[in-house]
């Protein structure tokens, strides 16, 4: 198993190194790395199309998580400790993990779904045959996509959570917009943000790599297309999760 | 003597325990239609990839105008790439583009052509292929012969010197089988390109090639005329040209 898992990484990193000189390539020539109308049409699916998903989700996320550790502090008159504490742990924890998780449910499978049809269709290896790159042309795009557009999905995560937990706050634990405002911006601190940020890049590039290596190494038709598929998805979910663990550690260790 | 397209001398390739190619040797010539036959599964289209450099041997050499193939670096593969056009069995047009992008795609990623002279080259070849009224269609609207017609026109754009067939008359009617051979033809004429042909239907064979070769059990055990082909007296051949139930082929199989 270990072995396997090691032959799969390695795998996906020389996806990147490959795609990199592929680009490289095409840069030396004089020409654009991969095509801009391709990567705008990916960042408009892997990132519009995911706002409503990310929003909602984390809506509900930042109202049930107000709620519940509201009614906890209550008794202990600390209820104006909400508004930092989910603040601070979507702009931490929850919002890069969760907008992870539900994007590489969403675009992930997508990736592995399509790139995969295309390598059965022999469509990978026509537009390998061509000449053309088909790292550059069909992995870069993507993969840059969900690296760019995932931090700006967990800004909308962290922002729709505080409205969430603002609701809250007001009608439930009696605290103001304007108030939970100012407690929020006095409990967040620089290093939450950055915190957040790295993880949602690294994030991204987890979940566009991992899927759209799935989706090229496909084997055995449509069967193959549905077994990859459900890997990826379930593949990119775990690493999200324990990356999120590892980052954790390395950051309350160097930046605490 | 004129210098071979291609040049395979002593290539092996195996898939883990199975071996597909075992020493097989074969030269093409320039402006020669050579065709390819086989059973199924023999190694025909793998044949096809360790040209274009999709494959790499395990053992030998393959060249393309006397370059090594299976040593090229990536910028040096894909721009000998540029040089050959390949024909899918199944087309494998992305079907995500519509028939115009299809085409235009070598072009615009390979070449600094202009998008006027693009649509020119476009509407030259998809009319040389008879299907100028699909350009704006969807590979999935399009019938199994008709998507056959704008692979090859694809194949066509980037005026390769080299056009490889894999299975080009495999699925279709007789009619518009014959219809792919004559344009095959045709167009390999009209070009000047060598082509290889990858079939195992012995009427279109005769009719397209110049040169024969049969692969058996990895290797090449005949390469000959057409006419030759047909007055072969290898057991293996003629059992495969007659298309008979006794002979050596289904033996070796029990």
């Amino acid at each position: 198993m270990i072995k396997r898992f090691l032959q799969h990484l390695s795998s996906i990193v020389w996806l990147m190194v490959d795609a990199s000189q592929e680009m490289a390539d095409n840069m030396i020539r004089g020409r654009l790395p991969f095509r801009v109308n391709t990567f705008f049409e990916q960042t408009d699916r892997a990132g519009v199309g995911s706002v409503p998903l990310v929003a909602l989700v984390s809506f509900f996320l930042g109202l049930t998580m107000s709620l519940l550790t509201g009614y906890q502090l209550r008794p202990y008159g600390t209820e104006r400790l909400v508004p930092g504490l989910v603040a601070i742990g979507f702009s931490r924890e929850l919002g890069p993990l969760i907008t992870g998780i539900m994007v590489a449910a969403r675009i992930g499978a997508a990736f592995t779904a399509e790139l995969g049809t295309m390598t059965v269709s022999e469509e990978v290896e026509a537009i390998e045959a061509m000449g053309i790159g088909p790292l550059r042309f069909l992995v870069a795009p993507r993969v840059l996509a969900v690296f760019l557009l995932m931090p700006c999905l967990v800004v909308i995560s962290n922002v729709t959570a505080d409205l969430g937990a603002a609701l809250i706050c007001k009608w439930q634990l009696g605290i103001p917009v304007r108030y939970f405002g100012d407690l929020v911006h006095s409990s967040i601190e620089s290093r939450d943000i950055v915190a957040g940020t790295i993880k949602s890049f690294l994030f991204g590039l987890i979940v566009g790599t991992v899927s759209c290596y799935k989706g090229l190494a496909v084997e055995g038709g449509a069967a193959g297309v549905g077994d990859s598929t459900t890997s990826s998805v379930v593949i990119a979910i775990t690493s999200v999760i324990i990356f999120d663990t590892l980052c954790n550690i390395v950051l309350v260790a160097i930046y605490p | 003597m004129d210098e071979s397209v291609v040049d395979m001398k002593g290539v092996s390739l195996a898939f883990g325990a199975k071996k597909i190619l075992n020493d097989l040797n074969l030269a093409v010539h320039s402006r020669e239609r050579l065709v390819v036959l086989g059973q199924s599964g023999s190694g025909k289209s793998t044949l096809l990839r360790l040209i274009v450099g999709i494959l790499r041997p395990n053992g030998g050499v393959v060249r393309f105008k006397g370059r090594e193939v299976s040593r090229m670096r990536r910028p040096h593969l894909n721009r000998m790439r540029q040089k050959i056009g390949m024909v899918y069995q199944y087309s494998a047009l992305i079907s995500s583009l519509n028939v115009r992008d299809n085409l235009a795609l070598p072009l615009e990623e390979l070449t600094d052509k202009k998008e006027e002279e693009i649509n020119r080259i476009i509407d030259e070849k998809l009319d040389m292929v008879g299907m100028s009224d699909t350009k704006n269609q969807m590979p999935a609207e399009l019938s199994g012969g008709m998507r056959k017609r704008i692979g090859l026109a694809r194949a066509l754009v980037m005026e390769p010197e080299l056009i490889l067939f894999d299975e080009p008359s495999a699925g279709l009617d007789p009619v518009i089988s014959s219809v792919i051979d004559e344009l095959i033809i045709s167009l390999t004429e009209k070009t000047d390109a060598t082509s290889i042909i990858v079939t195992h239907e012995m009427d279109s064979a005769f009719k397209i090639a110049t040169r024969m070769a049969m692969l058996y059990q990895g290797n090449i055990i005949e390469n000959d005329t057409p006419d030759a082909f047909r007055r072969s007296k290898n057991a293996v051949v003629s059992q495969f040209i007659s298309g008979s139930t006794q002979g050596p082929i289904l033996e070796k199989k029990k």
